[in-house]
């Protein structure tokens, strides 16, 4: 089945005419200031419970990661560029040698600290929707990926299903949770809460074609700039889940921001599996039938 | 700001940043604290301006600035003095703004000597009291006397003090000045004088900012000043407190004004204050000595009648000129119609000062059981305030105390909850303080208005009713107010009539019988004589036929409108949105921008078009409320009899000054010095490189025994305690935590107290990663854990490295997510202009593991206080 195909039958197809158009996330790492104001927003608006006291020592993460109880979580990432300077020196030798003489003066030496809004990303191929038996995960008239918490029965199949990690089950009710875009705001016209309290427009929310347009010409004015390292994730419709709905501007790759590198729905090679599968079913059915065949005199 | 420039207050908006072509952070770490207002330096980044950040830390702030500069807590001064020696040496400043707009050319008398000549000191200075007379740096044929905003006998405001200033002008300019700039005793020259040593390797000496990195944001600020391009400034307490707070804001404003940046779009120097309405509440003062809108709190002995109050603070020129419509006006809008000029318009009812009063020096006088009451509003200083030790000591000492807050907090419970009762140094049942704490009504709970960073005010609407008893303070105050006033109702003691014959009428509604917050707002206003509400303070008169609660909102509630709660879409009006809530002065969002043209009254260019003078119809107009006489000429001259603002030239754009300049040099107004200085903070590893004198002289120290200071450079003891410690907050918590570590989902994302520190401080004192260490003063002992981070680093100074350990200081012992308040550690040392102590930097020591409990802890900090040979 095409990418197309999935995306007719799913959205807009079920919908007519009663399918919006399709609505998403660009997050633009490059403004994020690490406010957490997506986080606390989140929570509070969809009254997701707090999960616990935990210093990490993570840089200012504290949060650790998407889950049944954390569906915006913002990525701290403290990067320092190698120095050049004499191995085995004292640290602060070499701390003291790399002030005064050897470090190019820019970008403070070499330090970056990233920081990253990760939320669900909304998959064009979800491959949760596809596995959940009981229809509790569908595809909302906005193109959206949402659990009905309502229907969900804490079978879990959701949860390894996903080549995020973003779906959880929540310990003390076993049904699975994850960010809605705030479905229910979008029913009453409002953007999503973390959107709305991003003070830096690092969220921005809105119909998805305009905000691949947006991004493309983002990503144009750092590439422009300088910023030779950045670049889109989860833009193309031709990736492993035929794009995001909800996409980002990265300033390294993926895998720094803990994301995969190249995700792949893991319902996609269904068809050919099964079409496999019969193959080999019909060559052992035919065997076997051989084998009777041949002891016919 | 107020002595640079005449007003108290952010010279710019947030908004306008976007404007800049450069925008420098420093003393503040803006996307943390203010990050709703950090997306306009954003922005200005999308535009193509340059953005600097300049802090010991690598914050979230450096993060998305186009240059992070480490430098070393507390020496700010000496950055921004090489920047001004930068500029003056090469000649990059603005000349004919310098020129025409600043007191550059004004010739100082000839006493004035300067600290390159006496070692560290300006000329005045009395060994005796450790404070100086000012009367040296005047400027020369000035006959001065006091500065409004002179307080106490022999000491000013500082920061708030405005730039009144006596003494005949001479068709608007000083009777001395030196056009060529050239005289050795005119300002320019004396600034270059002052200058002239803070090169770039002595900003790397001191700082441990190499000379390239120095040089890169001196040619960024200078490029991108000038006609066509304009540079700002962003601080906060990261500046404001240091021992030398009021000089760092001053080096800055030199700088300012001699790039041409201030009073001009994207220009001039945005003052972010610490939370809510601290800007409001210095406007309309919680303050010991001062009355709204910045009129002096009055002196027994140097203010015995309303004529001497007002002659002290009123100047030849400017707009202070009419102080005595403002006092007069106050004075009305408290005793209504009791004040009469018969009685000197009650001006015997107002409080009189009587010496320092300021938070410390009344902690202090707490301890040796001189304060018996205290409220505490809006506060948990034994959370927030240094030195928390005296601060349950000196609340140990109270007959009563209320505090009014969300929860129980950490100052309402000392007495049951504290260090020194985990110790048993002090038992509960011996603290006879008894102990009110009453539920608070949040912002959301009741009407009122914030006046923000940038002179805002804005109105919030009460959207539900607050839980239970919880009540706002307007209800608290005026009620109790009520009660006061029915207990003395049958007084025949003189005393008593201040307070019965207030105006304390306001209507209330409700079913708490909440007193009206736009009757408030509305007696702030003012009205004239027919009882209707003034439109601005130039329509205030000193005949008594006008009231007004604190002149400089006059006109926040003009034509019956409450100006403050207007939200017009900022889609719907021009980029100044002048119709969204209401600034002071005059709804003005850039203030002297008379500066934003030319001295004949033209842009200075297409680029930074913001507010001219339209010859046709003879006005100054533009995207802005003037701040200027709106129909005078740029070429006017005055006579010599006129007086106020008609005393000043057409181009003397600094309106409040009293020769209509922004000033380069203070003659008046400052306790510490008309030019900035570096100086050591008190507590500081290093020797001043420029003086014998390490410290900042006029510094006000408080000497107590539980308020130790750590031995510094050159004496015995300083190896005990080798690192810098500083304080900061993070964007999760609100300051104390009063309003976020009870709250799970804020307390979650910085669970606990934490340290960071580099790598190579980790390496030295065997600190492991989120582990645990001890952090030592002579003032407490502190619990954190450990983050090793490359966003701290060791900087080079003197020729050594110099580790700083950061502590975020919103932990206390209750609420949802516990730990210690690194203010258990800081001394008290304050800035002479304002009192604010210098919690940013001061000296520590740091150790793997956690502190000791019980009467351990104090033994460990004991045994410091001996090695370091403090007695």
């Amino acid at each position: 089945m095409s990418i197309e195909s999935l995306r007719v039958q799913s959205w807009p197809g079920s919908y007519e005419p009663a399918a919006k158009p399709r609505v998403g996330f660009f997050t633009d790492t490059s403004v994020c200031i690490g406010c957490k104001a997506c986080e606390v927003a989140c929570k509070e608006w969809n009254r997701v419970p707090e999960d616990g006291l935990k210093f990490t020592g993570d840089s200012y993460d504290n949060t650790g990661g998407l889950g049944a109880d954390t569906w915006r979580h913002v990525a701290f990432i403290e990067q320092q560029l190698p120095l050049g300077l004499d191995e085995g020196a004292p640290l602060v030798t070499q701390a003291a040698r790399a002030e005064l003489d050897t470090v190019p003066v820019h970008k403070d030496a070499g330090l970056r600290w990233l920081m990253s809004a990760d939320v669900c990303k909304h998959c064009t191929e979800a491959a949760c929707l596809d596995v959940c038996p009981t229809g509790s995960l569908f595809r909302t008239e906005y193109g959206t990926v949402v659990v009905q918490e309502d229907i969900c029965n804490g079978c879990g199949y959701c949860i390894p299903a996903c080549p995020f990690g973003v779906l959880d089950q929540r310990k003390d009710d076993g049904r699975a949770w994850k960010c809605t875009l705030c479905y229910d705001r979008l029913k009453d016209d409002q953007e999503p809460a973390c959107a709305k309290a991003c003070p830096t427009d690092s969220i921005q929310f809105g119909e998805l074609d305009e905000l691949r347009h947006q991004a493309d010409e983002r990503l144009r004015v750092l590439k422009h700039g300088g910023v030779a390292e950045a670049r889109l994730y989860g833009r193309d419709d031709q990736d492993g889940v035929g794009g995001f709905g909800a996409f980002f501007l990265l300033l390294d790759e993926p895998e720094v921001y803990g994301l995969p590198p190249d995700p792949r729905v893991c319902t996609r090679d269904l068809g050919e599996t099964w079409k496999a599968a019969a193959a080999a079913a019909a060559v052992l059915v035919g065997t076997v039938l051989a084998t009777f065949a041949g002891h016919r005199p | 700001m107020g002595t640079s420039f005449g007003r108290g207050g952010a010279t710019t908006f947030q908004q306008d940043l976007q404007n800049s072509d450069c925008i420098v952070i420093m003393g503040s770490n803006m996307a943390e604290n203010h990050p709703v207002g950090f997306q306009w330096p954003m922005e200005a980044k999308r535009r193509g301006a340059k953005l600097i950040h300049i802090d010991p830390r690598f914050s979230r702030t450096s993060a998305v600035s186009d240059l992070h500069v480490p430098i070393r807590a507390g020496s700010d001064i000496a950055f921004l003095g090489g920047v001004i020696n930068y500029i003056l040496e090469r000649g990059r400043w603005f000349e004919e703004y310098v020129k025409a707009y600043t007191n550059a050319a004004t010739i100082i008398g000839e006493e004035f000597r300067d600290t390159e000549d006496l070692d560290g000191l300006f000329s005045g200075w009395d060994a005796d009291t450790s404070s100086y007379n000012t009367s040296t740096w005047q400027y020369e044929g000035f006959a001065t006397t006091a500065a409004a905003g002179q307080r106490e006998e022999g000491a000013s405001l500082g920061e708030q003090a405005h730039g009144a200033h006596s003494g005949e002008l001479n068709g608007g300019a000083p009777p001395s000045v030196d056009p060529t700039l050239t005289n050795p005793r005119c300002v320019f020259q004396l600034l270059r004088k002052h200058y002239a040593r803070y090169t770039p390797e002595f900003v790397a000496q001191v700082c441990g900012v190499p000379p390239e990195l120095f040089e890169q944001v001196a040619e960024a600020l200078c490029e991108n000043s000038g006609r066509e391009r304009t540079s700002a400034f962003v601080y906060s307490v990261g500046w404001t407190q240091h021992s030398v707070g009021v000089q760092y804001i001053r080096a800055a404003a030199i700088v300012q004004l001699l790039l041409g940046n201030m009073g001009r779009p994207g220009g001039g120097i945005m003052a972010l204050r610490g939370h809510a309405s601290i800007q409001g509440s210095t406007d309309i003062p919680t303050l010991y000595n001062i009355l709204p809108g910045y009129l002096p709190m009055p002196h027994p002995v140097v203010h015995p009648s309303l004529a001497a109050y007002v002659e002290a603070m009123t100047p030849e020129a400017g707009f202070w000129g009419h102080a005595d419509a403002y006092a007069t006006s106050l004075l009305k809008a408290w005793w209504g119609e009791q004040a009469t000029e018969e009685n000197d318009y009650c001006f015997d009812y107002l409080p009189r000062i009587t010496g320092d009063h300021s938070h410390y020096t009344t902690v202090a006088d707490m301890i040796e059981g001189k304060v018996e009451g205290y409220f505490v509003m809006g506060e948990n200083p034994v959370v927030g305030s240094a030195n928390a030790r005296m601060q349950r000591l000196g609340l140990a000492k109270l007959k009563w105390l209320v505090v009014r807050d969300f929860v129980e907090i950490e100052t309402a419970a000392f007495w049951r909850d504290s260090v020194e009762i985990e110790a048993g140094e002090v038992r509960p049942e011996e603290i006879d303080t008894e102990v009110f704490l009453m539920p608070a009504a949040a912002h959301t709970e009741k009407d009122g208005t914030f006046t923000n960073t940038q002179r805002l005010l804005q109105w919030h609407h009460k959207a539900i009713e607050p839980p239970g008893d919880a009540r706002s303070e307007l209800w608290f105050m005026y009620h109790l107010g009520q009660r006061v006033r029915e207990k003395l109702a049958a007084s025949a003691d003189p005393k008593d009539r201040p307070i019965l014959e207030l105006t304390w009428d306001y209507p209330t509604e409700g079913r708490h019988d909440d007193p009206s917050a736009e009757a408030v707002l509305a007696e702030i206003n003012g009205c004239g004589p027919d009882g209707q509400p003034l439109s601005g303070y130039t329509d205030l008169k000193a005949d008594g036929s006008t009231s007004c609660g604190c002149w400089i909102y006059c006109g926040c509630f003009a034509e019956g409108v409450n100006q403050t709660a207007r939200r017009k879409p900022g889609s719907e009006q021009s980029w100044v949105a002048p119709e969204w809530g209401w600034a002071w002065p005059m709804n003005r969002r850039i203030i002297y921008n008379r500066a934003s043209a030319d001295p004949e009254g033209n842009p200075w260019s297409e680029r930074k078009r913001y507010v001219w003078w339209d010859a046709e119809k003879a006005k100054w107009t533009g995207h802005d409320v003037p701040d200027f006489k709106v129909d005078m000429p740029p070429d006017y001259v005055p006579d010599d009899d006129a007086t106020a603002e008609d005393a000043l030239r057409g181009d003397a754009p600094f309106i409040m000054q009293a020769d209509g300049r922004g000033w380069l040099f203070v003659p008046s107004g400052l306790t510490d010095g008309p030019l900035p200085t570096h100086y050591e903070p008190v507590e500081s590893p290093f020797p001043n490189l420029l003086y014998e004198r390490d410290a900042n002289p006029a510094a006000q120290r408080l000497w107590n025994s539980e308020n130790p200071y750590h031995p510094s450079h050159g004496h015995p003891g300083t190896d005990v305690f080798p690192y810098v410690a500083m304080t900061y907050r993070l964007t999760e918590h609100h300051t104390a935590g009063g309003m976020s570590r009870t709250l799970p989902y804020l307390a979650e994302l910085q669970p606990e107290f934490f340290c960071e520190v580099s790598p190579e401080l980790a390496a030295e004192r065997e600190l492991e990663h989120a582990g645990w260490a001890t952090i030592v003063t002579a003032r407490g002992a502190v619990e954190a854990r450990v983050m090793v981070t490359s966003r701290l680093r060791p900087l080079v100074v003197h020729g050594r490295p110099v580790h700083q350990v950061g502590l975020p200081y919103h932990w206390g012992r209750l609420g949802y997510s516990k730990g210690d308040s690194a203010n258990e550690l800081l001394g008290i040392a304050m800035d002479s202009n304002v009192h604010i102590s210098e919690y940013k930097v001061s000296t520590c020591d740091i150790r793997p593991g956690r502190r000791p409990r019980g009467r351990e802890l104090r033994k460990l900090v004991e045994a410091y206080r001996t090695r370091a040979g403090i007695g």
